[in-house]
């Protein structure tokens, strides 16, 4: 176990070393989410009063949609000089390589989403200070469930020549999920009068989807990418 | 359990992609301090044989036997004594010579990463360019940091894959004699090549690739291009 922590440990300083090089996809990602965001807040907020309820889907689709910018940044990076297959024939448990990537995946994206979510708060004037700890608990519980199938299928796909096409049509119908269960919990936050059973269901649902999601991405990772 | 092998035996080995054979019933045999070189034109299976030899790519039927273990009797500790240099050099451009060194070293769990990686990069001349991004060094420099990656945690097999591609004279012969070095260690190099003259003296026997299939060679023939067009042409 703790060669298995080691190796996944490795693999993200690693990754966040290359980032903190490049800031290519921080820098992509980031721009994209916030010209997402930018851009429902020119359609949907009239006279500075933002349509009703419509937050939590535009944090949860600003989030989906940079998270797979993000994923497929992070495996061309691999594949350009085929480290990836450097990786896969290091003497390393083949999951905690996995591990390592899924982790470096989260950290990138919390950054965006510590930026997002101000933002969505700012322009459509939602309640994000109002249950921190829970709003906190769903996103992050919702990232790992995105990246979690993410990380596999982009780890898969990296040697198809038509990744970026096939990455979201097999992503978004995987977690659709996720999706559901992010932006019913945090619309139950956003709303006038909060509904913190259903949030809380909600939390559940995601750490349940989380379990069974990484549980089958570690059981697969090694056969999938030996081929 | 020990992964260490002297010995490399690729029996009946082929490869399909659907219907198309990449390679078809390849077999050969490597000991220690040989240098195998796998020689063909493009699309022969040359590439394909690496990865299969590499552990990354399974065949479709036959075996290869490392010593007495197999791909998946080694696991993990069988990978740890194979190292292998790509087409694409497996170094991460962002990051430097050392870094890149350290990180791979850690990550064969070498308790002595840094300093194998110090002494790698002195042994090629980069020592003094060991904290330089990898992405600003040339073609040959890239390469024998490559090498040096590749041979980082001691193999007993090593695979190349068009080694000499993109390096001048001085780069080449350098890659040469590390190479013989490599060699006299008692290290299994399979290296697959189109650079007829370079490996010509360098190689222990040459194996001929053509859409899959091994070529049998007439060694009686004089030098290694003179073998190679009458293997392939004339075959």
């Amino acid at each position: 176990m703790r060669q298995f922590l080691r190796v996944a440990w490795l693999v993200v300083q690693k990754d966040l070393r290359v980032e903190s090089r490049s800031f290519e996809v921080v820098s992509t990602t980031l721009f994209f989410s916030v010209t997402v965001v930018l851009i429902f807040a020119f359609g949907l907020v009239r006279e500075g009063r933002p349509a009703d309820d419509v937050a939590a889907a535009i944090l949860w689709i600003a989030l989906a949609f940079s998270g797979t910018l993000a994923l497929g940044r992070t495996f061309e990076r691999e594949r350009q000089a085929e480290t990836l297959r450097a990786l896969l024939m290091a003497p390393a448990d083949r999951p905690a390589l996995y591990v390592g990537k899924l982790a470096g995946m989260l950290v990138l994206l919390v950054l965006i989403e510590a930026v997002l979510v101000p933002l969505i708060g700012l322009l459509f004037q939602a309640p994000i200070l109002r249950y921190p700890w829970s709003l906190a608990g769903l996103l992050l519980a919702g990232t790992v469930g995105f990246s979690a199938v993410g990380t596999l299928f982009a780890a898969m796909l990296v040697r198809a020549r038509s990744r970026d096409v096939l990455l979201p049509i097999l992503l978004y119908p995987m977690t659709v999920p996720v999706m559901i269960m992010g932006v019913r919990g945090t619309a139950a936050l956003f709303q006038a009068t909060p509904d913190e059973p259903l949030a809380r269901f909600c939390l559940a649902f995601l750490v349940f989807i989380d379990v069974v999601f990484v549980t089958l991405a570690l059981w697969t990772f090694e056969p999938v990418m030996t081929d | 359990m020990s992964a260490d092998f002297t010995t490399l035996t690729v029996e009946q080995l082929s490869r399909h992609y659907g219907r198309r054979k990449a390679l078809h019933r390849v077999s050969l045999a490597c000991h220690a301090g040989d240098i195998i070189g796998l020689l063909g034109p493009n699309g022969a299976g040359k590439s394909t044989l690496l990865s299969i030899l590499a552990t990354v790519l399974a065949p479709s039927e036959g075996h290869v036997r490392y010593g007495t273990l197999t791909a998946a009797s080694g696991g993990a500790a069988l990978r740890g004594r194979i190292g292998m240099l790509g087409h694409d050099l497996f170094l991460y451009p962002e990051l430097s010579a050392l870094e890149n060194l350290v990180f791979f070293g850690n990550l064969y769990g070498l308790a002595d990463a840094e300093a194998r990686a110090k002494a790698a990069l002195a042994r090629t001349g980069l020592g003094d360019r060991a904290h330089d991004a990898v992405a600003g060094f040339s073609r040959g420099m890239r390469q024998r940091v490559a090498l040096e990656r590749a041979l980082l945690h001691e193999p007993r097999l090593l695979l190349l894959d068009e080694p000499f591609t993109g390096l001048d004279q001085a780069s080449t012969r350098a890659l040469v004699e590390r190479l013989r070095q490599v060699q006299r260690a008692g290290t299994m190099t399979v290296l697959a090549t189109h650079d007829l003259d370079t490996v010509d003296g360098l190689l222990t026997r040459e194996c001929i690739l053509r859409q899959g299939r091994l070529l049998g060679v007439d060694a009686s023939q004089g030098t290694l291009r003179d073998r190679y067009h009458a293997t392939v042409h004339g075959a």
